[in-house]
């Protein structure tokens, strides 16, 4: 899970086109909201499922896995090291792989995309860098006998796909909503494990991570004017003859 | 001059406009090849090679319609590694861009998704893309490796540059992970007699204030009359008003039409972020405080269920 931005705050980029995290709150990525979900949904029928959420990024992503530990996750792992800071998708997925590693793993469920890069891509990275099957944004899923089955709302197509554990699952906004933590579940949170690694515990050199390890490079970073206010009017019985006259003007009659 | 790998998004061999237009940006970068994955290659090498594609490479088979996305990881990074592309790019769907990742890691490649413009520079192609729901405009460029990068519709008006191409039918290991995740069934979604959502001109999309899914048929009479495609927020997709895949919006479909009509949408930061890059934008509401009054260049505060019948009655007048 991410520590993002809040998506409906002005977000700005500082002037190495890193996103500016110090400029806003952060919270959990609300995508990753419904992996959460649906990883208390399969725990639910499972007595011996294990709900670990793991997160990298600095101190304050700590309150990412506070959520999902308040919404009812067992553990926590935090990644946390300076040298990570910049990563591209690329360091990121390694990281994150390397610790699904060291933690043992099954299923390892995720959300579509974040909601601050939204690239949509570390799912199936994290499958390519584990060796195991990607089986990606999934509005439905079922875990049975050794296999994941699910529907996938493709580019031109629904596709029912399906792979076998262990393997890596996306869930998109539409799997079902994401409950809200109690009370109850916010005091028991305190008190869950969270374990912080750094680099070293997971064999990852300084040079492979962060600004040093990223394959591309932004080289600017600019604000859009704002859009020039339009023209809006009331409609006093001719607004939708005006609309149709502006469209004209603009040749799209 | 260099090859440029360009893969195709196509249907039994029906190319998508998204894939003319990636040839014709391929272009500006070198020499277009294509990579066609599956059936249909007769049809589409004729598509393909008016659009400028030099080489057709086609490789059909099992894999690529048995399996998800992995297939065709297989065969265009063996492509890639044979060929020594200066370039390869993608289309920004969930599969062009999961395959796009899957490539660069094994490649050992940088990755630039959701393009929106491509050009020639120095140290190779230069992209541009929107950030922080197009609040930002952001140019970058791959450091490592054959850049790949996937690029979003309508991102260059498709230009055709007739060639005769050559076809090779280049051999491919499908390795174990092509067979990791089975596709059980496919169901194409229905093409109706409206353009593509994320290919259109013009999209007309509904939202909350349409207030039911009977009501959305005054909204496809609006996109009718100006040969738009229909969208809806995702408000009128989770009431069940329209189907998800007309939903507009971050977690939806990214549209950048010339012309985009919202009826009925507040204009919610999600919704925004999701057409916020249209040319043109008009919007009809009840409320003068909602925020897509923002964003456009012609408003009209008033009960769409007046505005736009006697919208489409004054088009059809204009045009008579």
């Amino acid at each position: 899970m991410k520590h993002v931005p809040d998506a409906t705050a002005d977000r700005t980029f500082t002037e190495d086109g890193t996103t500016d995290r110090a400029s806003v709150d952060s919270l959990l990525s609300e995508l990753d909201e419904y992996a959460v979900e649906q990883a208390l949904r399969l725990a639910e029928s499972d007595a011996d499922a294990e709900i670990c959420c793991l997160t990298v990024g600095p101190e304050d992503a700590r309150d990412a896995l506070r959520k999902a530990l308040a919404m009812g996750g067992d553990a926590a792992v935090h990644v946390s090291d300076e040298d990570i800071e910049g990563s591209d998708v690329f360091g990121t997925s390694l990281v994150l792989a390397k610790a699904i590693e060291r933690h043992g793993f099954d299923l390892v469920l995720c959300g579509m995309a974040s909601t601050d890069g939204t690239m949509g891509v570390l799912p199936a990275l994290l499958a390519e860098r584990l060796g195991v099957p990607a089986v990606t944004h999934l509005e439905e899923l079922a875990v049975e006998n050794g296999t994941v089955t699910g529907r996938r709302e493709g580019d031109g197509a629904t596709v029912r796909i399906q792979g076998a554990l262990p393997a890596v699952v996306s869930v998109t906004d539409r799997s079902g909503d994401a409950r809200y933590p109690s009370f109850k579940g916010i005091m028991a949170a305190k008190k869950k494990p969270v374990e912080t690694l750094g680099l070293s515990d997971l064999g990852i050199e300084a040079a492979e991570v962060g600004r040093a390890g990223a394959r591309s490079a932004v080289d600017t970073a600019t604000r859009r004017p704002p859009r020039t206010k339009g023209e809006i009017v009331a409609d006093e019985g001719t607004g939708g003859i005006g609309l149709a006259a502006f469209l004209t003007a603009k040749k799209f009659v | 001059m260099a090859e440029i790998l360009v893969l195709v998004d196509h249907v039994d061999g029906a190319v998508r406009k998204p894939t003319l237009e990636l040839l014709t940006l391929a272009r500006r970068l070198g020499e277009p090849s294509a990579l066609l994955l599956g059936s249909g290659a007769d049809s589409a090498t004729e598509v393909l090679a008016r659009y400028g594609a030099r080489k057709v490479y086609v490789v059909d088979a099992p894999e690529v319609d048995e399996y998800l996305v992995t297939p065709a990881v297989d065969a265009l990074t063996q492509l890639a590694e044979r060929t020594g592309p200066a370039a390869i790019l993608l289309p920004s769907g969930s599969d062009g861009k999961e395959i796009a990742a899957r490539v660069a890691l094994r490649l050992g490649s940088g990755l630039i998704t959701d393009a929106v413009d491509v050009t020639a520079g120095p140290e190779g192609p230069v992209t541009e893309q929107s950030a922080f729901a197009a609040t930002y405009q952001v140019t970058a460029h791959v450091t490592q490796g054959v850049p790949v990068i996937t690029v979003k519709p309508n991102a260059a008006v498709p230009e055709p540059a007739p060639v005769e191409p050559v076809v090779e039918k280049p051999d491919v290991t499908f390795g174990p992970a092509s067979h990791a995740v089975r596709v059980l069934s496919r169901t194409p979604r229905e093409r109706g007699e409206r353009p593509e959502l994320t290919e259109a001109d013009i999209v007309v999309s509904g939202g909350r204030g349409v207030n039911g899914a009977e009501n959305f048929a005054l909204i496809e009479r609006v996109a009718d009359a100006l040969g738009a495609a229909v969208g809806a927020s995702r408000a009128a997709v989770d009431a069940g008003w329209y189907p998800h895949s007309h939903q507009v919006g971050q977690t939806g479909t990214q549209v950048s039409p010339q012309l985009y009509l919202a009826a009925g949408i507040s204009g919610a930061i999600q919704h925004r972020a999701g057409m916020q890059t249209s040319k043109t934008i008009v919007a009809v509401n009840k409320d003068a405080d909602a925020p897509i009054f923002e964003l456009a260049d012609h408003g009209v505060v008033g009960d769409l269920f007046t505005v736009l019948p006697q919208l489409v009655e004054e088009i059809e007048r204009r045009r008579s």
